[in-house]
């Protein structure tokens, strides 16, 4: 199990610091600042794109510059004015610049620097078990078990890939969930894109190991922009993990992915997230502002999607990963823990929109907060006239650290049929006092108890995520619970 | 965010300047004067993206409507006799379009330890127009939205009921509000200050009554105030026509140790919204928020319940129940606030929702923002059908579906009714409210 | 000559519930007038399944068998025509009813099974007056009949509330599941009172339990012991006190050994 350390297997627990903040020294090619048409033809260039793959993104585009100032508004955050033309959309590992075929391409020091990360993806190191797509700044850089993969006929590859090798899927799922014109972060993600992964599992195909996508955020004053797609179809199921991490910097740094989730009839995707970004330091300076949509639709009869996020990192978390519940007995899930220390701030949740008949969803959400931090569920279930026998549950539970941080819960309940059955429960405190003494009467130290608790907290969570990424969730929240109590 | 005001308003407006210049002291001119450019400029708050205050209500209709300010008219009170709900022991207050009527209401020669006054007969007395200026408009501000502001600038026949220190008034005092209008459509703008002092207590009725034959629009804000160890009964009854509007905006504040008991029953109007705000503003006090909402047709009703617990110790329940039918829609936002400092509160919230109807649609949207840690927060909202194990259980027992339907739909709003302890008043929200329920069938 | 006639006939009843999991596997049972049988068994053993089926909850799919009551095939009887027809389940964790007040629960069931057997309505002063003497026997606070169904009942309250309807309705079949389970010894005492009280000639009992101690309250005719579904076990009161030291595992392995 050594080497399946994923996340955090350079972790000391004694220090409390962001482990994952160092700079890669990586020689990059970057576009200048700001974004344009000029710039989008630059990237659309640089990835070789067909033109119908241009002319998306300036459809993107023009409408962003139409919609004007349409930043969302509502959320419980609170961040200065982004400068959107003083981020650098494109930046590249110089080395990168023809996509590399095979592993044996791949320039060495790119292989040292995903080393370092605890991301090996040397043929003999490589992860068991899993596939592994590393994306660096604007660009994939490699993959792993590539072969495997294919001869199950599994497509893993990165989105600048797909769009070349795969455009009749591409052209007819690309948007299909997310449109381009969904909101402001989305838009500008449609237009500026620059890579991600792409995942096809062909009908009746259950994928034979996990894929991840791990990506790093590395050049300064970069944004990143990445754009995933899943689609499952018929019968078939894949289980898509993904990691993230950027160095420590002074300034924020934008992140605006767009993520899709495409279930046919009878398929089945599993989304996992650990999200590690950089979250500021204890000043509440730096930190990636992590803007994100994530959308999955369950197109066809007894279909699921399952999205499970770990969220310890980022200075300001803004996502809503949503599950469209459109073919009939489809199933979607929600399972979240949210944490947030110092001045983190995340306003985090899921949307379950019932379409079809006897659709069931599951929302289990907790959400921590410590330090000065603030933590929002916001969680929408609709149940449109057509999903007979629509069922929810929805459990939110929050718990405080201190008494200067905030946990703030809003659902929004929509139910427009009378054989629907919806449920919403939620409960916010501090960790429980009698507990604490039960464990300290135990002879077991107040932040040990605290962890111990915490995590029990979560458990119902963590369970949901693959083996390996259910341990590095775990400890990830101990390094980032450290020093909150006492 | 808004919408321009029609010009019926300033019409008004000015009318009603002209016709009490001389017996209004100034302050409360000015009032009223920066209330109306409150609403020039912001207009009435309108549906739209990122209003989340008014996410699921959409005015439109009710901000371009002219409605006519009618100050005196004709009416034939006994009319309106079989639609008020009263008692011989209670005490019996009477409204025309917001105006106190004082010959069919009883306003002298009640308990000992409490005064209502007029605010147009209360000015020309120091104390007590002193007492109006220091607390009116002091927790519904002028700026909070356009219908405070439109209501605070026609301030004119408010009420003020002041409760002595010590007095414990067992009769309850009835407040009834009839709408009506030889113009239509017409507005009228309820208002009432209420003030608890030290270790009093009320029992108190609002009811709100119309004629389903008019449009109108009722505008309502009431201000109550519970100084220490005082505590308020509450209950308030929305019974006007199909055809009316009614925004009512309710702002209470809780001094140390004081106890208020709310309980709301809706089930008339075509929209309706129902603004509570409760202020934890003492140490060890209490709020209990229960309601009931019955709708049907293509009525709108919107309950906007917010308890904002600002000091420490304090506990707060919220109990809320909709039964929803035919194209009606209901709408609940509730937030209960926890601000820094506030610690071992404890606070419970819940809107259950029944619908009856393929076309009804309900909106439930109960928030918690926590600032503190050492709290006890919970809340809770369901919305569709009863459960089948429930429904289960009674045909076990040899009652059929028809039956089981008919008590569990029963039993539902009845949760709500037991809240109320005046026994006059429950028998006719038995009547108003049980006997109208819709035969229905629940799903199994 | 009553006593010969079988009231309940389970015939190779096979019961799942959704994604196919198979609960029971093929149950033969028959219950004659004036008996008392005694289910038992491990946990999982599909004992509670059994008694819910018997009753009619939705949510089983009965694949194979059936279900004759009185001579009648109720096997996809409605559950409030079971009811009527004499048959009764207390449940293991009854529902609570809110705003449903217990009073008028009560005579809504006792009336629909007046009506059900030709009988007129109770009038409220001899409902008052019947619910008056059943309840002593259950020792039930006057209080909690004022309340609604079950609400804010402590455990053993609903079981006594789930005894007192037993006595109030005189079904011909009674059901008990696992009504002892979690009671203090005086609870236990008077939901067995409530139960022999209710017992006699012209009816029958199924006892689902895991303990032996209420038996000892009761005088079983027949204890059955569930285990994966099927009736494994049979015998007299005996059989349960060999459970109750032994455990179930020496039955497992003396079937294994048989076969």
């Amino acid at each position: 199990m050594a080497n399946q350390k994923i996340i955090s297997r350079n972790t000391k627990l004694e220090d409390n610091q962001y482990k994952w903040g160092f700079e890669l020294d990586i020689d990059s090619e970057t576009a200048p600042k700001g974004i344009n048409p000029e710039i989008i033809k630059f990237i659309s260039k640089k990835k070789k794109e067909p033109e119908w793959m241009y002319e998306w993104r300036m459809k993107a585009y023009n409408h962003w510059i139409k919609k004007g100032d349409s930043e969302p508004t509502w959320a419980n955050i609170k961040y200065p004015k982004i400068n959107y033309q003083d981020i650098i959309y494109y930046a590249a590992p110089k080395s990168n610049d023809s996509a590399p075929q095979s592993l044996d391409d791949v320039d060495p020091e790119l292989i040292t620097a995903f080393n370092k990360l605890g991301i090996p993806l040397e043929e003999q190191k490589k992860l068991t078990g899993v596939a592994v797509d590393a994306v660096l700044d604007s660009v994939s850089v490699a993959t792993t078990y590539k072969d495997m993969l294919k001869k199950a006929g599994v497509i893993f590859c990165s989105m600048s890939e797909a769009i070349q090798n795969h455009p009749e899927l591409v052209k007819k799922y690309l948007g299909s969930v997310v449109p381009y014109s969904d909101n402001f972060f989305a838009t500008l993600n449609s237009a500026a894109f620059t890579d991600g992964s792409f995942v096809y599992v062909p009908p009746k195909v259950r994928c034979p190991i996990e894929l991840m996508t791990y990506f790093r955020i590395n050049q300064e004053d970069s944004g990143q922009f990445e754009r995933t797609l899943i689609i499952a179809d018929e019968g078939s199921y894949v289980s898509y993990l993904e990691g993230c991490t950027a160095p420590m910097r002074k300034t924020s740094q934008l992140h605006a992915a767009v993520v899709e989730l495409v279930a046919l009839k009878d398929a089945e995707i599993k989304y996992s997230t650990l999200q590690n970004w950089y979250p500021g330091n204890k000043d509440g300076e730096g930190g990636v502002y992590n803007f994100v949509t994530k959308r999955g639709i369950c197109k066809g009869q007894n279909s699921k999607i399952s999205w499970t996020q770990v969220e310890t990192g980022s200075a300001i978390t803004w996502k809503y990963p949503s599950v469209i519940l459109q073919g009939d007995n489809s199933i979607g899930e929600f399972y979240s823990v949210a944490l947030v220390n110092n001045f983190q701030q995340a306003d985090t949740g899921t949307k379950m929109i019932h379409v079809g008949k006897n659709t069931k969803s599951t929302i289990i959400a907790k959400g921590i907060s410590a330090g000065k931090a603030q933590n929002t569920y916001r969680g929408q279930v609709k149940v449109l006239p057509t999903a007979k026998n629509a069922k929810n549950f929805t459990q939110c539970d929050s718990l405080l650290i201190g008494d200067k941080c905030g946990a703030h819960t809003i659902p929004y309940i929509e139910v427009n049929n009378p054989t629907a059955q919806m449920g919403h429960e939620a409960t916010t405190s501090k960790v429980n006092d009698d507990q604490l003494f039960y464990l300290q009467q135990r002879g077991i130290s107040l932040e040990e108890a605290n962890y111990m608790i915490i995590n029990g907290f979560c458990r119902g969570i963590f369970k949901e995520l693959p083996f390996e990424f259910a341990m590095e969730a775990s400890q990830l929240l101990k390094v980032s619970l450290e020093g909150t109590v006492g | 965010m808004t919408t321009s005001v029609p010009e019926q308003y300033i019409k008004d407006y000015k009318n009603l300047n002209s016709q009490i210049n001389q017996s209004e002291p100034n302050w409360l001119n000015d009032l009223r004067k920066k209330a109306f450019q409150n609403l020039s400029k912001n207009g009435f708050p309108t549906k739209r993206k990122g209003n989340e205050k008014w996410k699921y209500t959409n005015i439109s209709k009710l901000a371009k409507t002219s409605f006519s300010f009618e100050k005196e008219n004709i009416l034939q009170k006994s009319n309106y006799k079989n639609l008020i709900i009263s008692d011989d022991s209670w005490i019996n207050l009477t409204f025309i379009n917001g105006a106190l009527q004082t010959d069919i209401s009883k306003i002298k020669n009640f308990e000992k330890g409490i005064t209502v006054t007029k605010f147009s007969d209360a000015f020309g007395n120091p104390k007590i127009n002193q007492l109006i200026k220091d607390n009116l408009s002091k927790f519904s501000q002028i700026d909070e939205d356009g219908f405070t502001s439109l209501n605070t600038a026609f301030i004119n026949d408010g009420i003020l009921i002041n409760v002595d220190e010590n007095a414990k008034i067992l009769n309850p005092i009835n407040l009834s509000f009839i709408s009506h209008s030889t113009v239509t459509p017409n507005v009228s703008y309820p208002r009432i200050l209420i003030i608890a002092n030290k270790n009093s207590s009320l029992n108190i009725i609002e009811n709100y009554i119309g004629d389903s034959s008019i449009q109108s629009f009722t505008n309502s804000v009431s201000e109550i105030m519970l100084e220490d160890s005082s505590k308020i009964s509450h209950y308030r009854l929305l019974n006007e026509g199909q055809n009316t509007f009614h925004i009512e905006s309710s702002r209470v504040n809780l001094k140390s140790n004081s106890t208020f008991e709310s309980t709301s029953f809706s089930k008339s109007s075509k929209i309706s919204r129902y603004d509570l705000k409760v202020n934890i503003e003492g140490e060890n006090s209490y709020c209990n928020l229960n309601g009931l909402y019955l709708t049907s047709g293509t009525q709108h009703i919107d309950n906007y319940i917010n308890i904002d617990h600002i000091k420490p110790k304090g506990t707060s329940r919220l109990n809320y129940k909709g039964i929803l039918t035919e194209k009606s829609r209901a709408v609940f936002g509730g937030t209960v606030w926890v601000r820094e400092g506030a610690m071992k509160t404890d606070s419970i919230q819940s809107d259950k929702n029944l619908l009856l109807s393929d076309e009804a649609e309900v909106d439930s949207k109960p928030a918690l923002f926590i600032y503190a840690d050492d709290v006890q927060c919970a809340h809770g909202a369901t919305a569709g059908n009863i459960d089948a194990e429930t429904i289960f259980y009674m045909r076990s027992r040899g009652i059929d579906l028809e039956t089981a339907s008919k008590l569990l739909i029963n039993g539902f709003a009845n949760e709500i009714i037991d809240c109320v302890n005046i026994p006059g008043l429950k028998k006719e929200l038995e009547k108003l409210f049980l006997e109208s329920l819709p035969k229905y069938k629940l799903e199994f | 000559m009553i006593k010969e006639k079988s009231l309940l006939e389970i015939k190779n009843l096979h019961v799942s519930v959704d994604d196919d999991i198979k609960i029971l596997n093929g149950i033969n049972l028959t219950i004659k007038l004036g008996e008392i049988h005694v289910i038992m068994g491990p946990n999982g053993s599909g004992k509670s399944t059994l008694a819910n089926v018997l009753s009619g909850r939705p949510g089983y799919n009965i694949d194979k068998g059936e279900i004759i009551f009185k001579g009648e095939d109720i096997t996809s009887q409605d559950p409030e025509i079971r009811a009527r027809n004499g048959m009764f389940l207390a449940f293991q964790y009854p529902m609570e009813l809110p705003g449903v007040r217990t009073w008028q629960f009560l005579k809504s069931s006792v009336d629909a099974i007046r009506l059900h057997n030709e009988l007129p309505e109770l009038k409220i002063k001899e409902f008052d007056k019947l619910l008056e003497e059943k309840k002593e026997i259950v020792e039930m606070n006057s209080e909690l009949l004022k309340r609604s169904v079950n609400e804010g009942f402590s455990g053993g309250e609903k079981k006594r509330n789930e005894i007192l309807q037993l006595s109030l309705l005189n079904p011909t079949f009674a059901m008990l599941d696992e009504t002892d389970s979690g009671l203090d010894i005086d609870a236990l005492q008077i939901v067995a009172k409530g139960v022999k009280n209710y017992h006699n000639n012209n009816n029958s009992v199924m006892l689902v339990t895991h303990y032996q101690r209420i038996l000892n309250h009761l005088s079983p005719d027949y204890i059955h012991v569930l285990m994966d579904g099927k009736i494994v076990k049979s015998g007299d009161k005996s059989l349960s006190l060999e459970l109750e030291s032994k455990g179930y595992e020496w039955i497992r392995e003396s079937i294994l050994k048989q076969s």
